[in-house]
Formats: C-alpha cells, structure tokens, sequence
C-alpha cells in the first residue's frame, strides 16, 4: 500500500478532529440524486496531495460529518473533487451548497490503489453506482501514465440508465482505443439500447489476460463479493484483486470506533485492501 | 522508591499538598446511592467504612464501623469520565459575511485523582496507548493525561464480580501512577503506606514530613494484597482466548447470549476501556454551532449505519463486536486486553451477564458445546 501523503497546508495533526475550510468554486449534477463538488482552499493555499482510493472528511457547518471519497485528478491541482450522493442529512446539505459557499475538510485519510504496483499490468476496474467516484482517480492515473499499464478496462453497472455516474466522460473514455469501456445496467426501458445485467457478466468479455492482470472493485459490498467470484472464475487469484471498503466513520484517524471490522479500523487500515486481506471480511455475517 | 508512613490523620496534609500544586482533587465520595468519583475538598467526603457489594446485576452500599476510608472496591464510574469526558467540544464555529470561522478550547482542567485501584490504572494504560500511541493523537486526552497526578490506593477487598488477576490488570498497582499509598489498620492502628512512583509524585510527597516505614508495615502490605488476591472468585483464562474467539464465530454461546443481552450498552458506558464515540453538532438560534464528541457504544442501534442500513444489527453480532474486541482483536489493534477485570460490565448489566462465564462457555469447543441453563437467565 501507498503511504497516506499528509497535507503540508490545511490539515493539521496537532488537531486532528479541526477541519480546514475549503469554499465550493463550482458543482456539478451528475444524476438526479448525485452531485461533485469542485473546492478550493479558502485560504488560498495549494491542494493536499492524496493518492487515488483516498477519502477526505467533509463538514458540513452545522449539520455534520461525513466520509467522502476524492474523485478527482491526482495531477489536477486546481481544485479537490468530490462526488456524493444525496442520501443523508449531512450529505443532503452537502448537496446543497453553491458557489462560493464554505466546506470543512479533513484527510486525505486511508490506504490507496497502489498504482505503482500495478505498472506493466492489465488492469481491469469493476464498479457499480457511486463505486466509480473513488475509482475515478485510478482511471485519471492510468491515463496520465498510459504507457505504465498494459490492456485496460472499465466494466461498470448503475441500476438504471439515469443513475450512470459520468455519463460524458464515460464516452470520452470509450473513444479512447486503448481503454475497454463497458457498461450494463440492471434494468431499464427501450431508449436504453446498451447492454442490461449485472456488472458481474461484463467481466468474462474483457480482453484482458488473467494470468498478468490487477483488478480495482468498488461498489455496493454485494456487487464486490459477486464481482471478486467472476474475477476468480475469469482467472485471477484473491492477491491480484484490489477492494474498498465502507464502513460508518464518524473521526476517519481511528479513534471513533465505528468502523472496526475485525481487528481493522476500515478508515486507517482501508479503505483500499488486497482482497487476501479482505477476504475475512466476507466470511462471517455481520462481522 | 522508600516507602514512608503516613499516619491516618495526615491524608488531609497530602490532599492539601496537592491541592496547593494547583490541582483539582477528584476521589471517591458516596453519591447517589454508589461511591461515585468527583471533586473533594478533604478527607471528609471520602465514604469512610462504605463498602460496595456487587454481584451480577446487582450493586449496594454497606456502611460499617470501620474507619477505612477506601474500604469499598471500585465505583460504577471510571477516570475515563475525567481524561475522555463523556461529551467534550471539539470545536465551535460561527458563519458571518467573511464565511466560517473555528475555535478550539485548549485548556483543560489538572486532576489529581485519588484512589486509583490496580485496574483502573491498567484502563488508563491502555486508553493512553489509544488516544496517544497511534498516528493520530486526541489532544485532548493527551493535555490531560499529561498533566493529571495520579494518586492510587491499593485494594483491601474485592467484590463479587472483579476479576483482576487473571488478566493480568492487578491488585497490585502497576507502572504508571504518581504515588501509591496503602491503607492499614492493625490494632488500633490506623496508617497508610506511601511511595512515589514518578518525579512529580515525589515532589508532592517532599512537601509532607514524613518517616520511614518499617519492616513489618510492609511485610503487612504484601500480605493485604495476597489476600486480595486470594478472595478474587472470578476468572478469565486467556491464554488460547484470541485464537479461540477469532475462528468461531457462529459459536451456539453467540446466540444464546443475545437472547439474555438488551443491548443497553450499560456494559460499554461503566467499561473504562471503551472508547468509542460520535459527533453532535448542536446549534443555536444566533446561527453558531458547536461539534461535541459523545461516548457512543458498540451497542448502539445506529453505530454501524450506512447508507443501506446497519452492518451490525443483530444483537448476537454486536456482543460478538464486543466480546471479541476486549480479549482478542484488542491485542491485534494495541498489543494488550481491552479488558482489566474491574467487573463493572458484570455488576451493571441489567440480566446479570457475566463476561467471565461467556468467556469460558465460548473456550469451549462449538462441536461438543451443550446448550447449558444459565444461572442468570
């Protein structure tokens, strides 16, 4: 795993549960219920670095706390992205914020797709829903360093045509001839002529060679079991798969408890983990 | 460190000493019905001759005849609630035309606790490897663990439901307090035993007159503390216990426990090892806000929510959490128990359930596990 890069500017340890505030420079609905929001230090300072798979802590004044993953461009230094899903009063608010409006941060906390480990490898990214956002930064670093990975593809599923998250740049990357983009939703009407299914089926389609290929699976934690058997029966072995994790997280620094599975606290020990480590994850119910 | 004599009517001469080097005294003074850990001025509030009896789901007070200022076992209440308050701001925070601003209280109050027992003191140990030993420091916790003097008192009984020894957490008083004393009433004699542990301890004691200690007095508080150990009733055996908890998880105990647990969360409340906790954000009518930290359990109906629902709904997985936190992925996250065998989780448990007889019912191999009556139920 790539170590956690710690912010020089906002983020300071002294005060680990202080957030740094960051104001919105523009947002972006991405479906009817999912927004990115493009921030920038407020006090003019440069961005945190992070690593893709990363997560900030995101406050929203008076209302609450919440983990959010980064999705932007690692090599983007105009603005921190984040894309969330408005499920909850914190995200809600979160949501609502416009331009030139106020949000805390803290992080970037958790482990990362080690994308170094990865060079000179297939790479086969496996998402469903809003797993694509901390998936996103892992694309953007394949195609900044295009030459570092071998046959690259992108199997992703949303619940319905509507839901797909980046819709636009997921035809921008299928116009790129070095990168297999496939997407299937689970169910829809006629105007849908793209394929409908699980994301699990798209796998045994790729063009990738099992025996020299590194999977990323993100998404809801029963589409990553499913999708870490298709990957096994397609030919990869439990240490060539990457997963993340989600769990409640109330501090992101390991202090608040919530989101021990096991002997881990998801927030330090994950997000992102070899799935030989996860796997213990999936064995007991209610872990 | 020389073991002096501190007669029983100079304690207050100690407590002035400490009180003089700035200190808020905090000790154990009946309240409520239990012997509760709160500011005192002098002797006088200590709960002279109470004694705590606690069995499973059960506690009360004794008043004696004896003299015994520490004659009771352990309070309901842990330092946890001085060093890791139960509700503690993080920040406030206001929002005008300029945009948001924070500030951060740093002050935090210098306790001088007394009467810590040799449990309490492992809980400390154990909560400071937690809030200071990571990568990520609660300041908070630091700036007062830093500055608290931390006086303990050796135990003179036990109660039905500790269980110290056998983790390994006492009687005796481990590394790590200020000063030790030893309560000793031979005869008519009514004296304590004290040493100092650390440089602070000893500069409060150089402030006190005091002689040397004989032979004999010590020899008596070897004795005492044998003695306590002695009448522990209640054991856990740990040696095999982590590996055990870990590969059976669907263990038939799991689910005959969570037909008797209420998922209170009064075991993870009076626990002072327990550390988790949430966020409140609590505004007021003028727009300002303040973001608390509040104890929260592992128990709680919500601990586990995302998006989807609880990961951990059932009771059966939140007592596994639990349980298998304090004696087996404790040492994986900080190399020791999460649990000191102060009892507390046994005495304040509703239906009287016994950490050390889950414990034992979970070493015990799942294939050849009878369903047994319990004595609680």
């Amino acid at each position: 795993m790539e170590n956690i890069l710690k912010s020089e500017m906002g983020f300071q340890p002294t005060q680990p549960m202080l957030p740094t505030l960051f104001t919105v420079d523009s947002k972006i609905q991405e479906t009817h219920d999912t927004w990115s929001l493009f921030l920038n230090n407020s006090n003019g300072n440069s961005l945190q670095e992070f690593s893709p798979g990363q997560f900030n802590m995101l406050y929203a004044y008076g209302v609450g706390e919440v983990p959010i993953s980064i999705s932007g461009n690692c090599q983007n230094q105009n603005s921190l992205v984040h894309t969330i899903r408005n499920v909850g009063m914190v995200s809600n608010a979160l949501c609502g914020l416009n331009q030139g409006d106020q949000v805390g941060v803290r992080g970037p906390f958790g482990t990362s797709w080690p994308m170094e480990k990865f060079k000179g490898k297939d790479v086969i990214i496996v998402s469903g829903g809003i797993g694509l956002a901390p998936l996103r930064p892992a694309v953007y670093h394949i195609l900044n360093n295009r030459d570092d990975y071998n046959h690259v593809a992108l199997a992703y599923g949303a619940r319905a045509p509507e839901e797909i998250l980046y819709p636009k740049q997921i035809m921008e990357w299928r116009s790129h001839l070095d990168l297999q983009v496939r997407v299937t939703v689970d169910s829809s009407d006629q105007k849908w002529h793209g394929q409908v299914g699980v994301v699990t089926t798209l796998i045994p389609r790729l063009n990738i060679d099992p025996d020299n290929a590194v999977a990323l699976v993100c998404g809801p934690e029963v589409m990553i079991r499913f999708g870490v058997r298709e990957l096994i029966k397609y030919g990869l072995d439990t240490d060539q798969i990457w997963v993340s994790m989600e769990r409640n997280m109330k501090c992101g620094i390991g202090l608040c408890g919530h989101c021990q599975l096991g002997p881990d606290f998801i927030c330090k020990d994950g997000a992102v983990y070899n799935y030989v480590k996860a796997e213990r994850f999936f064995k007991t119910k209610e872990l | 460190m020389e073991i002096k004599h501190l007669p029983h009517d100079k304690l207050n001469d100690l407590f002035d000493a400490i009180i003089m080097s700035d200190y808020t005294l905090v000790g154990p003074k009946e309240k409520d019905g239990v012997i509760s850990y709160d500011p005192i001025e002098s002797v006088d509030d200590l709960p002279q001759g109470i004694i705590d009896h606690q069995n499973p789901g059960n506690y009360a007070l004794q008043k004696t005849e004896s003299s015994r200022f520490f004659a009771y076992t352990i309070s309901p209440f842990s330092w946890k609630k001085f060093l890791y308050p139960p509700t503690h701001s993080l920040f406030k925070a206001t929002k005008n035309e300029n945009g948001i601003s924070f500030k951060v209280n740093k002050d935090e109050p210098k306790y001088a606790f007394i009467g810590v027992r040799g449990c309490e003191m492992t809980a400390i140990a154990i909560q400071d490897k937690v809030f200071m030993g990571g990568d990520y420091i609660d300041p908070s916790y630091k700036k007062r663990r830093e500055q608290a003097l931390i006086v303990g008192v050796e135990c003179y009984n036990t109660c039905e439901t500790c269980f110290c020894d056998s983790v390994g957490s006492g009687p005796e008083i481990p590394e790590g307090s200020d000063i030790v004393l030893t309560e000793i009433i031979e005869k008519e004699n009514h004296y304590f035993l004290v040493r100092s542990e650390t440089e602070k301890g000893q500069n409060i004691l150089n402030q006190l007159n005091l002689e040397k200690a004989d032979e004999t007095q010590s020899m008596i508080k070897d004795a005492q503390l044998e003695r306590v150990r002695s009448q522990l009733k209640r054991k856990v055996k740990v040696s095999g216990l982590q590996s055990k908890l870990k590969e059976n998880p669907n263990h038939p105990r799991w689910d005959e426990v969570a037909e008797r647990c209420l998922a209170c969360t009064n075991c993870t409340m009076v626990c002072p090892t327990c550390f988790c906790m949430t966020v409140e954000d609590i505004n007021d009518l003028d727009g300002n806000t303040e973001r608390q930290r509040r104890w929260d359990s592992c128990f709680s109906s919500e601990f586990t929510y995302i998006h989807g629902g609880n990961t951990r709904s059932s009771t059966k997985a939140k007592y596994r959490q639990w349980l298998t936190h304090k004696f087996a992925t404790w040492q994986d996250q900080f190399d020791s128990l999460g649990c000191v065998g102060c009892g507390r989780c046994i005495t304040w448990c509703p239906p009287g359930i016994d950490i050390t007889e889950e414990v034992a019912a979970l070493s015990e191999s799942p294939d050849t596990y009878h369903k047994k009556e319990s004595s609680h139920g």
